[in-house]
């Protein structure tokens, strides 16, 4: 079995994850806040391991772009 | 500095003159025949020249210029290519001047990032690199083309016309004397990345231009660096920007800059911009000469096929890349290793032309695989957008700390040879292997030891097909191949030749059982495999490996 994207919920705390997301950014400018996100997403993504579940996740982030 | 003074014997090869000489062919009242002309004898055009003279084929090498490349091109010659150097008579000579080195190390503005070696297994004849100026490899494989028999090479002509006229190519060449014309059955586009051929014949290399400069300047000096491959990404002696430092033979260094699109020329050339740049890295009491500077700007691109009829293109004629993985004499290296066999079996009557097309197939997947290490490494030292920076950046920061990012981190990932995965020249496996030998793949070197004495088992791969066994032979023997029997179990057959795995080293290498056995290929690529060859099987693979299979 191929492992795929899990868009069903995952989270052990989605509420705390989010206020942490929103914690780590502040008082950083926007700049600082970009090598934050770039650095987050190198780590989550060596922690997910995976490209085939990788390439979903940058279609699935790229697709919603071209909805909105 | 007195200039190599320890080889007094070596002439200076960035001097060296070739004399043109007056061909008969200039005076014949019609164009005289050849089965192949190569235009163009850079390091490609002379390979395939020498292969194709040491396997009977008569050849005409034409070069416009008559001296060797100038300056500062080509220095890190791969493992595979010093492969096929031994083959083509001047291996030894370019690994004995090289400066060998496995190491590469990655520093972050001062510090070291990682390291990694490109050969962690011992026990092979070459390694995983040498460094070498190209005027020196050029000069080894002149000296050897000139010294066969069969291969005529022309300085100082110039094919100015190419025509395909049925069942042959008719080419105009100019001269300091006047022009003339000659007839090929084949031609080899081997004229370098501009390839005059390539635009006669209204064709076009296509890729992607990198908006980036970069200053090389080889120096002359006494350090005491180790012969490893160093590269900076924003250090202290240059900021912003990523620098690159290698040793070459005669105490030469070579020392790449990033300087950015904006950079000018013809200013950054100038040593009073160049001198600081070095003293910055060097220290500024450090003592040095310069050898050369320049500034190369660099495409990734290749033309869509390498065969148009009789004309077959190759090396940087063909293809392009970046120099960050040092792919580009390498791969025109591979290309010529591919082709010339094949073009002599076909000229031989051997295999049909339908062979020569598994020549560009096999070369355009290469080159399609060159390209995309190019590209990637390029992407990551010359970011084309603020975000790609902003993630370089990124995985540089991380990498200090957490070791899965160093992965990422890409100066260049440094030539291997193509395994040919998907040629139609493999007779896929039937049975089951493990480890790296499959189809497709370049045969890997092994210490062996024959009648007594030390040895490589690529010393005994033959020019043709060779059958490499181990413990028991096949039914039986075929003669069209050079048969190799590992460790015998029992008697020899005639006309096979025992070799000993004195390290146990062949056998794990080629996962091999007794029973086992390898069809390789004239370049030494594995084209079949099985844990028990028959004769039949082995003749059947060798006319899919001579395309038979793709003409039918
Ligand atoms: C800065 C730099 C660093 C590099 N470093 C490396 C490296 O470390 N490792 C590596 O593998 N590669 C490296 N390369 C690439 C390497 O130099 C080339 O890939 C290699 O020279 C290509 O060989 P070639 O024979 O295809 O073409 P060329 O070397 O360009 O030879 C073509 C020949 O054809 C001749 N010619 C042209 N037109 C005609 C005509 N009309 N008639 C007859 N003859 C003609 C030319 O005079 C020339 O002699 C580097 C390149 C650069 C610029």
């Amino acid at each position: 079995m191929t492992a795929t994207l899990n868009l069903a919920p995952n989270l052990d705390a989605p509420d705390a994850f989010y206020e942490a997301l929103i914690e780590a950014h502040r008082d950083l400018t926007p700049e600082q806040s970009h090598r934050l996100n770039a650095r987050l997403i190198l780590l989550l993504a060596n922690q997910v391991g995976d490209l085939a579940v990788l390439r979903e996740a940058l279609a699935q982030a790229r697709a919603g772009l071209a909805a909105a | 500095m007195s200039a190599a003074s320890a080889d007094l014997m070596e002439p200076d090869y960035q001097r060296l003159d070739f004399a043109y000489r007056r061909s008969r062919d200039q005076d014949a009242p019609e164009p005289p025949r050849h089965p192949v002309v190569i235009a163009g004898a850079g390091p490609v055009g002379l390979a395939a020249a020498i292969d194709l003279a040491q396997r009977g084929i008569p050849v005409v090498l034409l070069d416009d210029d008559n001296r060797l490349s100038t300056g500062s091109r080509a220095i890190c010659f791969a493992k595979r290519t010093l492969e096929i150097f031994d083959r083509l008579g001047l291996g030894e000579l370019v690994a004995a001047k090289g400066v060998r080195w496995n190491l590469g190390k990655v520093f972050l503005r001062d510090a070291l990032l990682y390291q990694f070696d490109l050969l962690p297994e011992p026990a092979h004849h070459r390694p995983a690199f040498v460094n070498i100026q190209q005027y020196y490899v050029e000069g080894y494989l002149a000296e050897r083309a000139l010294a066969l028999r069969g291969l005529d090479l022309r300085w100082s002509n110039r094919v100015i016309g190419l025509e395909q006229a049925g069942d042959g190519v008719l080419l105009a060449v100019e001269t300091p004397e006047g022009s003339y014309r000659l007839r090929a059955d084949w031609v080899i586009a081997a004229d370098g990345g501009r390839s005059p051929i390539r635009a006669m014949m209204g064709l076009e290399s296509k890729g992607r231009v990198f908006r980036d400069r970069f200053l090389i300047a080889d120096v002359r000096m006494a350090a005491d660096f180790p012969a490893e491959r160093w590269f900076w990404f924003d250090p202290p002696f240059h900021p912003g920007q990523s620098v690159l430092l290698h040793r070459q033979p005669d105490n030469v260094w070579r020392i790449d800059f990033q300087l950015g699109w904006d950079a000018d020329p013809a200013l950054e050339t100038a040593p009073e911009r160049v001198l600081p740049r070095i003293r910055a890295l060097l220290g500024q009491d450090a003592r040095f000469e310069l050898e050369w500077v320049s500034i190369y700007t660099f495409a990734c691109r290749r033309m869509e096929h390498f065969r148009h009829g009789r004309v077959l293109f190759a090396g940087d004629a063909a293809h392009g890349v970046s120099p960050f993985g040092a792919r580009g004499a390498n791969s025109g290296v591979q290309d010529a290793d591919n082709l010339a066999w094949k073009l002599a079996a076909v000229l031989r009557g051997e295999a049909p032309e339908a062979l020569l097309d598994s020549y560009a197939a096999e070369r355009e997947a290469a080159a399609d695989e060159n390209l995309l290490n190019s590209t990637r490494a390029t992407d990551f030292i010359t970011p084309k957008s603020e975000i790609s920076r902003l993630f370089r950046d990124a995985v540089l920061d991380l990498a200090r700390e957490a070791p899965f990012a160093r992965a990422l981190v890409n100066s260049g990932r440094l030539s291997t040879p193509t395994v040919l995965r998907d040629s139609a020249l493999n007779t896929p496996d039937a049975d089951g292997f493990e480890g790296s030998m499959v189809p497709g793949a370049p045969a890997t070197d092994a210490p062996i030891r024959i009648d007594g004495a030390p040895g490589w088992l690529l010393e005994q791969i033959g020019q043709g097909f060779t059958l490499l066994c181990f413990g028991v032979p096949p039914d039986a023997v075929p003669e069209e191949a050079r048969t190799l029997l590992v460790d015998p179990a029992g008697a020899v057959p005639e006309g096979v030749i025992a070799i000993e795995d004195s390290e146990g080293l062949l056998a794990r290498r080629y996962d091999a059982r007794p029973g086992t056995g390898y069809l390789l290929r004239p370049d030494q690529h594995v084209c079949a495999r099985w844990r028990a060859p028959c004769l039949a099987g082995i003749r059947h693979a060798m006319a899919t490996a001579l395309g038979w299979e793709m003409a039918s």
